[in-house]
């Protein structure tokens, strides 16, 4: 225990180390402030947006955003990658199409979104939900490929039906296949959000940092880029908790 | 550690508490099976009839159909040809087979991998205490609450062997069960597969690339070459055997000869 948080703390080391080191060059001029801000700067603007409560807007709208898409691309990413990979009509039928459309990159979608949605909520789910959604479904349908043919025969042989099949051998096998692609689809996520709302919002954290890079407030274009990196990690943070909990059987989480 | 105590607690069990047969073994008949993969025939007329309750053993070369036998026993593939018939049809679903492979779930700890077995026959606590009961058969009542992962080879094979045999099987078919198993584990597990069937007695089919494993094992061996039964050795010595005994042995050199021989 001691020697984990001793571990975790020199991890941190070299990022205090940098943040000082950042600091001293502002102070000394080194660094000019139209350049980057100081980060004294930076917290007291997060610090002023805190207390007006611009802040804590603009990230609740932001999350709603990126948790809005990814529940419905990752619900429909997930629910073709099942049925395309329990069954070989639905594979046929829809895989090659949905192979195509990965092909478009889903960013150069947005003059196109804009045009239909204007540059309302609809826009930002459409496209975070259509990023989402391939890792999601490549990495279900690769999990459910790539279960145990033994296992499954196993299974057969004690007369499990084709539910409990599902439940107790395909469904386990292909999770860790799964968290892969969730993971993957939260970078996506924040990735596309940030995009979209720099592009196309009115507001949200992309929003803010655009907003204050026509007032030159470099603070608060920082700031934002700051929350972005924390909000990421937390969302792969959670989402590796999530793993560790449900994947414990897994070699690779043992013993951890 | 369990390696050692599987014997003594086998032992105590034995004496106090066999378990009660239900069901008795289970005889079945090929007749004239043939099997065909494409134009290759595998199986080529097989006749065989294995009475309730007895412990046959199938020898031959590698590529001559034993797995592709035993897989139409379990009811994995059906035959090209000829039938496959039960004593009781209704028990037909009973036969339980034990793979090469241990094939346990990873995701599931050892006793419920055990409970597997009792799939439709048994649920909630009394599946759990039938998979115990059966985990102290095999001598690992200490690691029901254990992930597969971290069990040697020769103890995931002996949770198979309490999955197959959870359910009380009227028949039980083994495809090389020990055949990736250490020389010492595997005369272990032979003594342990011969104590359970004794106090069972389910049909035992057991497929096996050692010789000397079938003749101590087996009732009867019988040599499958070219898709057919070539020669039929009934090993009428009585249990317990005692390894690398003379009439063992002599058993053991007819039937290389027949494997080798032309
Ligand atoms: N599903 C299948 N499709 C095509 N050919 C098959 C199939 N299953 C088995 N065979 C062929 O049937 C033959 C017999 O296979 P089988 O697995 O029964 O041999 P075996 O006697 O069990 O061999 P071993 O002792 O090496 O396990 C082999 O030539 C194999 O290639
Ligand atoms: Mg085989």
């Amino acid at each position: 225990m001691l020697r984990q948080l001793r571990g975790a703390a020199i991890g941190w080391l070299l990022p205090l180390a940098i943040i000082f080191v950042w600091e001293a060059l502002s102070r000394f001029g080194v660094i000019r402030a139209h350049v980057l801000p100081a980060p004294s700067a930076v917290a007291t603007a997060f610090w002023k947006l805190l207390v007006s409560g611009e802040l804590l807007e603009n990230i609740g709208v932001s999350t709603a955003r990126a948790l809005g898409g990814l529940v419905i691309g990752g619900a429909i990413g997930f629910a073709l990658g099942l049925a395309n990979g329990l069954s070989i009509r639905s594979r046929e039928l829809t895989d090659t199409t949905l192979q195509m459309i990965r092909n478009v990159p889903h960013l150069a979608l947005i003059p196109l979104v804009i045009l239909w949605f204007g540059i309302d909520e609809e826009a930002k789910l459409f496209l975070v939900a259509l990023g989402v959604f391939f890792p999601i479904y490549v990495n279900t349908l690769l999990g459910i490929q790539t279960v145990d043919p033994q296992l499954v025969e196993m299974a057969k042989t004690y007369g499990m039906s084709r539910l409990e099949l599902f439940r107790r051998v395909i469904l386990p096998g292909a999770l860790p296949s799964i968290f892969v692609g969730l993971r993957y689809a939260l970078g996506i996520m924040w990735l596309t959000l940030i995009v979209a709302e720099t592009i196309a919002a009115q507001s949200g954290i992309g929003h803010m940092a655009m907003e204050a890079r026509e007032f030159l407030m470099l603070d608060v274009v920082v700031l934002s880029i700051l929350i972005y990196a924390l909000l990421g990690k937390l969302a792969d943070s959670i989402a590796r908790l999530f793993e560790r909990l449900s994947l414990q059987w897994h070699p690779a989480y043992q013993g951890r | 550690m369990t390696e050692l105590t599987f014997g003594q607690g086998f032992a105590l069990r034995d004496a106090a508490a066999v378990p009660v047969r239900t069901a008795p073994g289970l005889g079945f008949s090929f007749v004239g099976v043939e099997k065909r993969f494409g134009d290759q025939r595998v199986l080529n007329g097989i006749d065989l009839q294995v009475p309730a309750g007895q412990f046959i053993a199938i020898v031959g070369k590698s590529g001559c159909g034993k797995s592709t036998l035993l897989r139409l026993l379990a009811g994995l593939d059906q035959p090209t040809s000829g039938i496959l018939r039960h004593d009781d049809v209704a028990a037909a679903t009973s036969t339980r087979m034990m793979f090469q492979e241990p094939r346990l779930l990873p995701w599931a700890r050892v006793a419920d991998n055990v409970a597997v077995g009792l799939n439709g026959i048994a649920s909630g606590v009394a599946a759990r205490e039938r998979s115990l009961r059966l985990l102290a058969d095999v001598g690992l009542a200490d690691r029901a609450g254990e992930w597969p992962s971290v069990l040697s080879g020769g103890q995931k094979q002996r949770v198979a062997l309490a999955r197959a045999l959870v359910g009380q099987p009227r028949i039980l078919a083994l495809d090389e069960p020990l055949g990736a198993l250490d020389a010492l584990t595997r005369i272990e597990m032979q003594g342990l597969l011969e104590r359970i069937w004794l106090s069972q007695r389910f049909t035992a089919v057991l497929v096996t690339h050692d010789v000397g494993e079938a003749v101590a094992l087996a009732d009867r061996v019988v040599v499958i070459k070219d898709g057919a039964i070539a020669t039929d050795h009934a090993i009428d010595i009585p249990r317990p055997r005692r390894r690398g005994a003379p009439e063992l042995a002599a058993f053991e050199g007819q039937i290389l000869e027949d494997l080798l021989g032309v």
